[in-house]
């Protein structure tokens, strides 16, 4: 058995739940929030340039609430005109 | 007098509804207010054997409904409780012979006389749902700590919040703290931050509430038993009361937490 193997059961429930309930609650799959994810960063990117490797996109709930939060570092200018 | 219409709602089918009404009623009747219980499932009656009382119908909610009796004769007295009464549920009917809109008018000429109208909901979403919470002033989702059931409860939320009802309370049922603390089972702030809406009861698994129910004896008249402990906690709450929730003096600190998270501060 894994991480959450046997003895961890009541955090793999709750961790299932989490997703299965963004996706009732949204009516937005695991496929479509990718596809999201990557159309917003494809606009994001041809206005700036940003840290894909530390980009970080998830739903999240604030009890009944679902919010779309998006991390995106961006890429300073300076660095920029070194490279 | 006016009644507070109260009705058991889950999604899911065999949580615990049924008994959680019944021992509910019967913890607030043993307090000495007045209340009525009304079996929601029409053509899977069952609240009736849970309080004992299955030999004692002559006429149900239908017949209330299609003018075969008046509303006093469908309500039957419980054994123990004067204060507490039944109506049951037809059995060999369905769904459709009850409208919202009738359980409505049906509330209404029960609010006067009454502290407490408790419905049990039949399991689904669909019109024996929909018939049970229409006169609802409160509406109590019973779930288990365990997946399926918290789904569930949260499509039934969900429901009721398009519903523009006030919003629901939250009881967990059969809660095994063995469990739990082995973190083989969800934990009720587990359930309660998942779900997101107030807590007013957490019951714990019990097999007296099986033996009871074999008997015919709803397990909050039984004074030994958590369960029942738990159910006659739910009715002090529903009074107004502040009852501690279970496992408040084992976890330290549960207590102050449960309460962060419903809002009661």
């Amino acid at each position: 058995m894994g991480w959450f193997g046997k003895h961890r059961s009541g955090l793999r429930a709750k961790e299932r739940l989490q997703l299965v309930l963004i996706h009732d609650r949204t009516d937005l799959t695991p496929e479509e929030l990718n596809a999201l994810k990557d159309e917003i960063l494809e606009v994001i990117a041809r206005h700036v340039d940003f840290e894909s490797d530390a980009v970080q996109i998830a739903v999240e709930h604030d009890g009944r609430s679902q919010r779309l939060v998006a991390d995106i570092p961006l890429r300073s200018v300076t660095r920029r005109r070194a490279e | 007098m006016t009644a507070e219409v109260i009705t058991l709602s889950s999604g899911k089918g065999g949580v615990g509804k049924t008994t959680a009404v019944a021992n509910i009623a019967v913890a607030l009747a043993a307090e000495g207010v007045k209340v009525v219980c009304i079996d929601g499932d029409i053509g899977l009656r069952n609240l009736d054997v849970v309080l004992g009382l299955e030999n004692r119908i002559v006429y149900d909610i239908v017949d209330v409904i299609e003018g075969r009796c008046k509303l006093r004769q469908a309500m039957i007295r419980d054994k123990h409780l004067p204060e507490l009464h039944l109506i049951p549920a037809a059995q060999t009917r369905d769904k459709t012979a009850v409208s919202p809109s009738d359980m409505v008018r049906i509330c209404n000429e029960l609010r006067p006389d009454h502290d407490f109208v408790l419905i049990d909901s039949p399991a689904g979403i669909e019109r024996g749902f929909r018939n049970a919470i229409a006169p609802a002033d409160r509406v109590f989702i019973v779930t288990n700590p365990e997946v399926s059931a918290v789904r569930d409860a949260d499509r039934v939320i969900g429901i009721l919040e398009a519903e523009d009802k006030r919003g629901p309370s939250l009881i967990i049922n059969r809660l095994n703290l063995t469990l739990v603390k082995q973190n083989d089972m969800l934990s009720a702030e587990d359930v309660l931050d998942l779900l997101g809406i107030p807590l007013i009861g957490i019951v714990p698994e019990d097999q007296s509430v099986i033996v009871s129910s074999n008997h015919g004896t709803p397990v909050a008249q039984d004074p030994r038993s958590r369960a029942g402990q738990a159910f006659r906690d739910i009715a002090k709450r529903i009074r107004g009361e502040e009852v501690p929730f279970l496992g408040a003096d084992k976890q330290a600190g549960l207590w102050d937490r449960l309460q962060k998270m419903t809002g009661r501060r």
